[in-house]
Parts: C-alpha cells; sequence; structure tokens
C-alpha cells in the first residue's frame, strides 16, 4: 500500500469533523507506541525540542498523567497549568492564557475546559497545534480513540460491532465523541439511560435508544458504561444513586442474564456500586486496565502526528525494540 | 415659525392612511402640515428631492438596549441614538435593565433628558416592572410614567412570579400603558445557551426548549385575558407561541408581540462553530419556527419589527461559548435586512413592513408618529431601495459589533432620517 494516509491538520478538536480515514490512521499509529511503554527504557526522540503546555482548567488526574506520561516518553518537554492557582483564577482570559503561552514560543497546547467549544476556540487563535482534553460536554476524541482501541484489540474490528453507551449521555462528552467515531468506522450505537439524561435528537445522530438496561444488554457487543456523576441528583436529573443503580445499574445478574459475553468498558473515574458493580468491574470481561494502557499509546499517536509525523514511519521513529 | 420642508415626489407609503404613491411631504418642527401630489411649498421651504425614494412615517423600535447608565463601554445613549438615526428609525424604546435599572422617576428622567441632550432619533425610557429587576415588588409605576416611561418591562429577565405579572397588568391600567414581559420559563430553561435541538445535541451545549417560552406566553396571555391589561410580548420565537397569541387575539385579548430581524432570517444552524455573535436569548431556533415567526408578522400575529439592540463589547462575546453574553446588535442591519430578506423575499409587502415598523409599534406603546396624518409630529424615515450594501461592523455607529450578519449583502437602507423636522441622519 502506497496511499500516504490523510494528515490530521493542525488541531484535534473533536471526531465530528474527521474523516474515517483519519481516525483509523491514528488508531493504526497507536499500534506501533504501545511497545514504548513496555520497555525498561520508556523513551524516544520523537518530539525532541517539542514544548507541549497542559492546560487544565477542570482538575483532571487520569486523562492529565496520561497525557503527561505520552508527551515524556517521546521527549517533549512539557508543562502543566492547571486552574488553581494560576492567572486563570485571577479573571485571565482565555484569550490571554493562550496569547501569554504562545508569546513563550510553545508548539502544543492540550487544553480542558468546562465550556464547550473552548478547544475550537483557542484552535482558532493560535498557530500551535491544538489537542482537546475535554471541552464541557462537547467532545473528549482521545478518550474515545482509546476506547476504539480497545474494541479493536479486544474484538478484532469496529465494523458491525454493536456498541451501547450506557448513563449520563446529556453532559457526556464521552459519549459524543464515541458517537461520532464509532458510527464513522462502521459501528452499531445505542445509547441506554433515563430519559432525563438523553439529549433531545439523539436519535437523529444515528443512534438508538434503550430505555431500559436489560434491552440494552441483550443487544450489544460492548457497553461502555458512563460515570454518573453526584452532581447530577442534587440537579433532579435521577431521584437518587441507589435507585440509578437498582434500576440502571450494569450487574452481573443482568449481564449472565444476557445471550453473550458482553466486553465492558469504563472511561473512569468508576463510581463503584453506582453506575457498575464491582464485580462487573474486576470481572472477566472488563478491559477497563487495556483502556487506561491503550490510552498513552493513543495520545502519543495524536501528538506524533498532529507534529508532523508521517503514520508510515512510526514504526522506525521510535527506534527499534529492546533486545 | 419654523422653517419648513418639502419632500418631493417620492413613494409615500403610509399605511395608517392607506396611502401608497408618489406625493409630496410638507412639514415643520411642529408637525406635518400635508401630504398631496404638486404641492405649492413656501420659498424658504427646505427642499428634498425622493424621486427613486420611499419616504415612510418614521420608524419606531420598542426594544432596544442603550446599556446607559452604567455599562457605557458598550452602548451610551448618544450612540445608541446615532446608530438608530443611520439605520432609520426615528424613535426607540430603551429599556430598563441597566445598572442601576430604569426603576424610579429620577432614572427615567435621567435617560429622557440625556435623549433631548443628544437630539437625534428619540429616545423613550421604558420603566421596570420591578423594584431591581429583581421580580417582587412593583416599582413606581405612576411615578415612572409621570417621568416620560412609556411602558414597563423586566426585560432581560422574565417575570416568573405569576401574581407581580397579573398587579402589573391591573396597575398599569390607571396609566394607559402595556406591560411588556420577556417570556421564558427559567425553571424550563435553565442553564441554557441556545435552542435545545439537535444542535445543541451536537456541540453539547445546554439547550433551552421552545416549551420555556410557550409555558410564560400562555401564561402571560391567560393573566391579560383575566386582568383586562394591556400586554406587550417580545421577541416571540416558536411556532407555539405564533398560534397561542393568534388564538388569544381571536378571542380580544389586548396584546402585541414582537418579532425580531434574526428570528425572522436565522435558525440554529447559525450558532454552529460555537458562534457567540449567534448566542442571544430567545435563542435561534428550528426553520419550522421560523416559518411560524414569518408567518405571524405577515397576518399581523406579530404587530411589530422590533431588533432586542443588545450591544456588548468585543472582549465579552471573545470568549467560550457558555461565559460570551446574550444578544446582538440590530439598529443599523435591521431595515436592510427585512428589506432584502422579507420584503424581497415577498413574505409580506412594503406597506406591511412600514405597517409593523412605524404604525404598529407607535399604536401598541401609544408614542407620537407612526403616521402621516396633518399634526402628527415631523417624524419621517427616506428609503433608498436600490442601494445595494455590504453589513461591515466596522462601520457601525453603534459603539458594539456583536451580531452574525456581517459580509450580508443587501438591498436598501435608510438615505434619510427626520426627527421633529429636522435632519438628524443623512447618507449619500
Amino acid at each position: 500500500m502506497t496511499r500516504t494516509a490523510p494528515s490530521l491538520g493542525k488541531d484535534l478538536v473533536g471526531l465530528e469533523r474527521l474523516e474515517p480515514d483519519q481516525i483509523s490512521t491514528i488508531l493504526d499509529t497507536a499500534e506501533p507506541f504501545k511497545e514504548i511503554s513496555e520497555r525498561r527504557i520508556k523513551k524516544v526522540p520523537v518530539l525532541r525540542g517539542k514544548t507541549i503546555v497542559n492546560l487544565f482548567f477542570e482538575p483532571s488526574t487520569r486523562t492529565r498523567v496520561s497525557f503527561e506520561f505520552a508527551e515524556k516518553r517521546l521527549s517533549a518537554d512539557t508543562v502543566n497549568i492547571s486552574s488553581s492557582g494560576s492567572s486563570v483564577v485571577k479573571g485571565e482570559t482565555l484569550v490571554d492564557t493562550a496569547r501569554n503561552l504562545e508569546a513563550m514560543k510553545i508548539d502544543m497546547v492540550v487544553m480542558r475546559h468546562g465550556s464547550s467549544g473552548a478547544a475550537s476556540f483557542l484552535a482558532d487563535r493560535i498557530p500551535s497545534s491544538v489537542v482537546n482534553a475535554g471541552d464541557g460536554g462537547h467532545e473528549h476524541p482521545t478518550q474515545a480513540l482509546l476506547d476504539m482501541l480497545t474494541i479493536r484489540d479486544t474484538l478484532g474490528r469496529i465494523s458491525g460491532i454493536k456498541v451501547c453507551l450506557v448513563g449520563d449521555i446529556l453532559h457526556s462528552r464521552v459519549a459524543r465523541s464515541n458517537i461520532f467515531g464509532l458510527l464513522k468506522l462502521g459501528a452499531e450505537v445505542a445509547v441506554c439511560g433515563p430519559r432525563t439524561l438523553l439529549p433531545r435528537g439523539v436519535e437523529e445522530l444515528g443512534v438508538s435508544v434503550f430505555g431500559r438496561i436489560e434491552d440494552a444488554i441483550e443487544w450489544a457487543d460492548v457497553l461502555n458504561v458512563l460515570r454518573l456523576q453526584f452532581e447530577r441528583m442534587k440537579a433532579g436529573y435521577v431521584p437518587s444513586l441507589r435507585e440509578y443503580n437498582r434500576v440502571w445499574g450494569v450487574s452481573s445478574a443482568r449481564l449472565d442474564a444476557a445471550p453473550k459475553d458482553l466486553v465492558i468498558l469504563h472511561p473512569g473515574p468508576m463510581n463503584r456500586g453506582v453506575e457498575i458493580d464491582s464485580d462487573v468491574a474486576d470481572g472477566p470481561h472488563s478491559v477497563i486496565l487495556n483502556q487506561v494502557t491503550n490510552g498513552v499509546a493513543i495520545r502519543m499517536a495524536v501528538l506524533y502526528l498532529l507534529a508532523g509525523g508521517v503514520p508510515e514511519a512510526a514504526e522506525a521513529a521510535k527506534g527499534g525494540g529492546e533486545s | 415659525m419654523s422653517r419648513s420642508m418639502i419632500i418631493k415626489g417620492g413613494r409615500v407609503v403610509d399605511p395608517g392612511q392607506g396611502i401608497d404613491g408618489t406625493y409630496d411631504v410638507l412639514l415643520d418642527e411642529t408637525g406635518i402640515i400635508e401630504v398631496a401630489g404638486g404641492i405649492d411649498a413656501p420659498e424658504d421651504a427646505v427642499e428634498i428631492d425622493a424621486s427613486g425614494l420611499i419616504v415612510t412615517p418614521g420608524l419606531i423600535d420598542v426594544h432596544v438596549h442603550l446599556r446607559e447608565p452604567g455599562e457605557e463601554h458598550k452602548e451610551t445613549i448618544e450612540t445608541g441614538a446615532h446608530a438608530a438615526a443611520a439605520g432609520g428609525f426615528t424613535a426607540i424604546c430603551a429599556m430598563p435593565n441597566t445598572d442601576p435599572p430604569i426603576d424610579d422617576p429620577a432614572t427615567v428622567g435621567f435617560v429622557k433628558a440625556q435623549g433631548e441632550r443628544v437630539g437625534a432619533t428619540r429616545v423613550y425610557p421604558v420603566g421596570a416592572i420591578s423594584v431591581g429587576l429583581e421580580g417582587t415588588q412593583l416599582a413606581e409605576v405612576g411615578e415612572m410614567v409621570q417621568a416620560g416611561a412609556v411602558a414597563i418591562t423586566d426585560d432581560g429577565h422574565p417575570v416568573m412570579d405569576s401574581g407581580l405579572m397579573r398587579m402589573a397588568l391591573e396597575y398599569s391600567q390607571a396609566f394607559g400603558i402595556p406591560v411588556a414581559d420577556h417570556p421564558e420559563d427559567l425553571g424550563l430553561s435553565g442553564e441554557g445557551v441556545m435552542n435545545e435541538s439537535l444542535v445543541s445535541t451536537r456541540l453539547g451545549l445546554r439547550g433551552k426548549p421552545n416549551a420555556s417560552e410557550d409555558i410564560h406566553i400562555v401564561r402571560d396571555l391567560l393573566l391579560a385575558e383575566f386582568t383586562g391589561g394591556r400586554l406587550h410580548l417580545q421577541h416571540i420565537s416558536t411556532t407555539y407561541g405564533v398560534e397561542a397569541i393568534r388564538q388569544a387575539k381571536a378571542r380580544g385579548v389586548r396584546v402585541t408581540a414582537e418579532a425580531t430581524p434574526h428570528h425572522l432570517l436565522l435558525t440554529d444552524e447559525a450558532v454552529d462553530g460555537f458562534r457567540t455573535d449567534a448566542k442571544m436569548n430567545p435563542p435561534l431556533r428550528s426553520a419550522k419556527d421560523r416559518a411560524a415567526v414569518q408567518e405571524g408578522l405577515a397576518d399581523g400575529t406579530l404587530d411589530t419589527i422590533a431588533t432586542d439592540h443588545a450591544p456588548h463589547h468585543y472582549d465579552e462575546k471573545e470568549q467560550a461559548f457558555d461565559d460570551a453574553p446574550f444578544g446582538i446588535v440590530g439598529l443599523e442591519t435591521s431595515l436592510g435586512l427585512i428589506l432584502t430578506h422579507v420584503v424581497g423575499k415577498g413574505i409580506i409587502d412594503l406597506p406591511t413592513m412600514v405597517d409593523r415598523m412605524s404604525r404598529a409599534p407607535a399604536e401598541a406603546f401609544g408614542l407620537p408618529g407612526g403616521s402621516l396624518t396633518p399634526g402628527s409630529v415631523a417624524d419621517v424615515t427616506i428609503i433608498d431601495p436600490a442601494v445595494e450594501w455590504t453589513i461591515d461592523r466596522e462601520l457601525f455607529c453603534s459603539k458594539s459589533r456583536n451580531q452574525p450578519f456581517d459580509a450580508w449583502e443587501l438591498r436598501g437602507r435608510a438615505r434619510c432620517t427626520i426627527v421633529g423636522g429636522r435632519i438628524v441622519f443623512e447618507r449619500n
């Protein structure tokens, strides 16, 4: 195959605007990068001399750490800025923060922000590459990419696989990125949860809707179980976490009643005993920790491609495997 | 005796008198003197050649935010009044959600005096319904009317307390003014920042459903019917809202209502790309809703075209969508947009446009003008219907630039704006 894989462009803001080819390229590029994390010396010089700022306006441990590992294993210089203690809380605008960083001559910004559209806002205003690490309820593209890589690893393909997203679809950027990405790669997608947490018109995106978790389990090959945030209960979307668990919780009893074994994903952090029971999370069909491992490889692939890396050269770029 | 003015040979459109033809208009500072063919004007009269132009009673916008006092970085009464004159408006009504709000006679008097000092478009203050716009205690309506308020509203905020709204509709009757309401049930619209629709779902933005507006419209109509008060419903954007008003009018409820240029022309698709210049409240809605607003304007269910001119500093719109304020400016684009895309597309004809932008708003708010009958105020708008121009925010008289129509190519705009027999704006 001599065809050149499509470039990602300057930024990764979301999966909605990507072509299926571009998504496949990221997944394929992540494959050779997986191995780096298995080495004794987990570092290759692919992004040596590049400066990356991790700009987190919302608290995040797992996504930030995953990006930081990816950056460090590619030898980039990284700076972390989180909202507490930075000038962000002193009233500086997003535009000014971005311009100040830009003035210090950086190459990339990885940003998490509480407002939908913040990533494209930043991407439109600075020449550096912007990687969206989650913007409000809009998109979280690297999470969906690592979810898709994990599904492909486990089931061998994505096309034709039935994936059901369970829980708070309304507020979930993970759900949106998964819906856009999975549909582009030919999966069948459904959502399941209380109607209060399903966004209006979600069916028009091309997904099926299940009101009952039992029906979703009967239909699906894969469940991607989303975190139910405690604030949703306070805001009245669900009456109580206990009731949520009773009605929509993914339990082994429910999974045992299914006609086939399901693959269980969860983007974390989990509320054990709320959206997912411990015996499912820790059970044989859970690939939740594989997701975490794949997260680093996916983020390495995204950073590599945005920095101008050629997918075909990824194997060579990372150097030979350790003997 | 003041010097008179004769506007010769224009197409005079005055729907209040059923006039649509080529006439001369003679006026002076005291008022309109005559509309007829071949008028012999006094020798010293100022003569304006209006051949090829349209001459109408001065346009009136009953829904404008001038931001003074308190937010003069966005707009002042002076810049707003000049923007209005440039847009062809001879009178505008200033909303009370300033800082401090226009909720007492002193502030009403201040706004009125500032408008008179500027001496461009007439500025009519609208007082608050409730003290501090807080929605609890009725403001001093009678005192504010004495000081010059022409209506009351808590615009920006809906009156959520039905008991207070009832009170306002009853109490205001002594003063012959309308009670204007921004219809929105806050419990339903919650933290929404755009229309609740497929677009909000795709963008991951929180939505305001049509029902949040519909429920409040229906409540207000029931209260107007029950109290006999005069209700004015602001910026109607929903299909059901238009239908509810249509039915209420058929029952004889005393209600008038507005359509904005943006709800007549745009849908929520304009928000795509997180464009904060398309963020306003009520939000842009579906194509079906837009068609309903157009139909409501055409059949008179929606009486007036009003801009909801809402200036914001560019820094304030230069933020993530959630963080940017609601609202767009409209005074300098309204007439051109309506001529090109509403009249030009055959949704309404020119006399109907003049009705919705002059006669009806004057009637709804009890303002002078809206007609060229002899003795009326000498407020006239002269429109060039053929001039082609492109919206360029950098050329606005308004202090603010926020609106989604930049680079739209239009046909028709105001050539000359006359207030009280004096030219307050002229464009060559």
